[in-house]
C-alpha cells in the first residue's frame, strides 16, 4: 500500500517534470499528428482487422484456463494421480476446442 | 507499528530509486553493449567512458517542448504513460532480492510485499500494462501509434498464454505460488534443470511481452515510425521507456526467482547473486537484440499460438505427470 502510493507519486512528478518544457513557440502544424509530413487528410476511421478481435476472444478462453492451471498446479502434489488423470480430461476438451481453431484459420495471419 | 511503517517507507524509496536509477544505466549498458557488437565505442563524450550520458538524456528529455495533440484525448493520452510506468514499478514489488536481513535485531524481509500468490499477482499486474500501451496508441489519434497499439495488445495477450503456463511446472514442483517459498524449494537444485523446456518458452515469451527485438513488432520503426509512442515527447516518451526497461528487469528477476533459485549462490552475498543472475538476463536481451532480425508479424503471431501454446500445456502435464506418479 505504502510502496503504491510511492510509486503514484513518483510517477506522476514525472509526469510533472514533462510540463516544464511547454511549447514555446507554437504554430497549429505542431499539432498535428504525425504523419511523414502529410497533413492527415482522414480521421481514423473504427476501421481495423477483424482478427484482432479474434484474438481478444481466443485470449480470454485459454487466459481463463491458463489461470486455472494455477491452484491445480500448487495442490498438485495432495491430490496424486487424481489431480492429474482430471487435468488431462480438462486439456483434452480444451485441445478440441484448439483444434477447431486452428482448423478454422483462427490462427492466420497472412490471409 | 511505527517502526515498521518507517522501514516500509524506507524500503520502498530505496526500491523506486534502484530500479529508476538501473533504468538510466539500462540505457546506457545497452548502447555500449550494442555498440560494441557493432565495433563502435558507443556513448563514451559525456564524463569518463561516457558514465554521465543518462543524465545528460534526462536533462535533455526534461527540457523537451512538451506537445500533446491537438486532437488527442487529452486525458486518456496522458493517462497512458502513468499507466505504463506505475505497473512496471508495481509488478517488481513482489520479487525477493535476498533472504530477510537482521537489522537491529529485527528481521526484515528483502521484498515489499510477499502475497502468497506472487507469480500470479506479477503476471496480473504486469498485464495490466498493455492498457498504456493501447491508450497511448488511440488516444494520439495518428494511424501509426494506432497498429503499433493494436499490434502489441494482440502480441502481448497472445504471448501471455504461453507465459504462464510456461511457470506453471515450477508450481507444481515447488507445491506454492509464494515467490520466497518458490526460491526455498530451490535449496538443492534449481528449476533449470527439470524445467528446462518451461524455462525456455519463459524467455522467449518475456522477450515478447517486454516489446523486445526480435518480437519488437509494436514499433517496428521502418514500418510504423515508432508505434505506439510516435507522438509522446520529452517526460512522457521516457515514461514509455522506463516502463519498458524496469519491465525488463521484472521480467529477468522472475527468471532468476522461478528458475535460477533466485539469490541462492555460494561464497557472495545473496543480494549480489541476485543481480548478477538479473545482470545475465538482461545482457541476454541486448545480445539478442544485436543478433536477430526482426519477425515478421503472421510469423510471430503463428508462433505463439502453433508453436509455444501448444509446448507449454504438454510439459506442464510432463511435469505434472512426472510428479503425481512418481511417489
Amino acid at each position: 500500500m505504502i510502496y503504491f502510493t510511492i510509486v503514484v507519486v513518483v510517477a506522476l512528478a514525472v509526469l510533472g517534470i514533462s510540463r516544464l518544457g511547454r511549447a514555446r513557440r507554437t504554430r497549429p502544424v505542431k499539432y498535428y499528428p504525425y504523419e511523414s509530413g502529410i497533413v492527415p487528410r482522414s480521421d481514423l476511421g473504427p476501421r481495423f482487422s477483424v482478427k484482432f478481435y479474434l484474438v481478444a476472444m481466443l485470449f480470454m478462453i485459454f487466459d481463463v484456463e491458463a489461470v486455472s492451471f494455477y491452484p491445480w498446479a500448487v495442490m498438485l502434489r495432495q491430490l496424486k494421480s487424481f489431480g492429474l488423470w482430471e487435468m488431462l480430461l480438462f486439456v483434452i476438451v480444451l485441445g478440441i476446442g484448439y483444434a477447431y481453431a486452428w482448423k478454422r484459420g483462427g490462427f492466420q495471419w497472412d490471409r | 507499528m511505527l517502526l515498521t511503517v518507517v522501514i516500509d517507507i524506507v524500503k520502498s524509496l530505496i526500491l523506486v530509486i534502484f530500479l529508476l536509477t538501473a533504468f538510466a544505466y539500462l540505457t546506457y549498458g545497452e548502447r555500449k553493449v550494442l555498440a560494441r557488437f557493432q565495433f563502435r565505442p558507443g556513448p563514451n563524450r559525456v564524463g569518463p567512458f561516457g558514465l554521465l550520458q543518462p543524465l545528460a538524456d534526462g536533462i535533455k528529455m526534461a527540457l523537451k517542448e512538451e506537445i500533446i495533440p491537438a486532437e488527442a484525448d487529452r486525458y486518456v493520452y496522458l493517462l497512458a504513460p502513468l499507466i505504463s510506468l506505475v505497473v512496471a514499478l508495481l509488478a517488481f514489488g513482489a520479487i525477493p532480492w535476498g533472504p530477510p536481513a537482521h537489522l537491529f535485531g529485527r528481521s526484515i524481509p528483502l521484498q515489499i510485499f510477499n502475497p502468497n500468490v506472487g507469480v500470479l499477482y506479477i503476471f496480473a499486474i504486469s498485464s495490466l500494462g498493455v492498457y498504456g500501451l493501447v491508450l497511448g496508441g488511440w488516444s494520439s489519434q495518428n494511424k501509426y501509434s494506432l497498429l503499433g497499439g493494436l499490434r502489441s495488445s494482440a502480441q502481448v495477450i497472445s504471448y501471455e498464454l504461453a507465459m504462464g503456463l510456461s511457470v506453471a511446472g515450477v508450481l507444481i514442483l515447488a507445491g506454492s505460488a509464494s515467490l520466497t517459498h518458490i526460491i526455498r524449494a530451490q535449496d538443492h537444485y534449481w528449476f533449470v534443470f527439470p524445467e528446462l523446456i518451461g524455462f525456455l518458452i519463459y524467455v522467449i515469451t518475456a522477450i515478447a511481452e517486454t516489446n523486445r527485438a526480435p518480437f519488437d513488432l509494436p514499433e517496428a520503426e521502418q514500418e510504423l515510425v515508432a508505434g505506439y509512442h510516435t507522438e509522446y515527447t520529452g517526460m512522457k516518451f521516457a515514461m514509455f521507456a522506463m516502463a519498458e526497461y524496469i519491465n525488463m528487469i521484472t521480467v529477468s528477476g522472475l527468471a532468476a526467482t522461478l528458475f535460477l533459485g533466485g539469490w541462492h549462490g555460494p561464497w557472495l552475498p545473496p543480494f549480489l547473486w541476485f543481480l548478477i543472475k538479473v545482470g545475465i538476463f538482461l545482457f541476454i536481451f541486448m545480445w539478442l537484440r544485436a543478433t536477430l532480425p526482426r519477425l515478421r508479424y503472421d510469423r510471430l503471431m503463428a508462433f505463439g499460438w502453433k508453436v509455444l501454446l501448444p509446448i507449454a500445456v504438454v510439459n506442464t502435464m510432463a511435469t505434472a505427470a512426472f510428479v503425481a506418479l512418481s511417489r
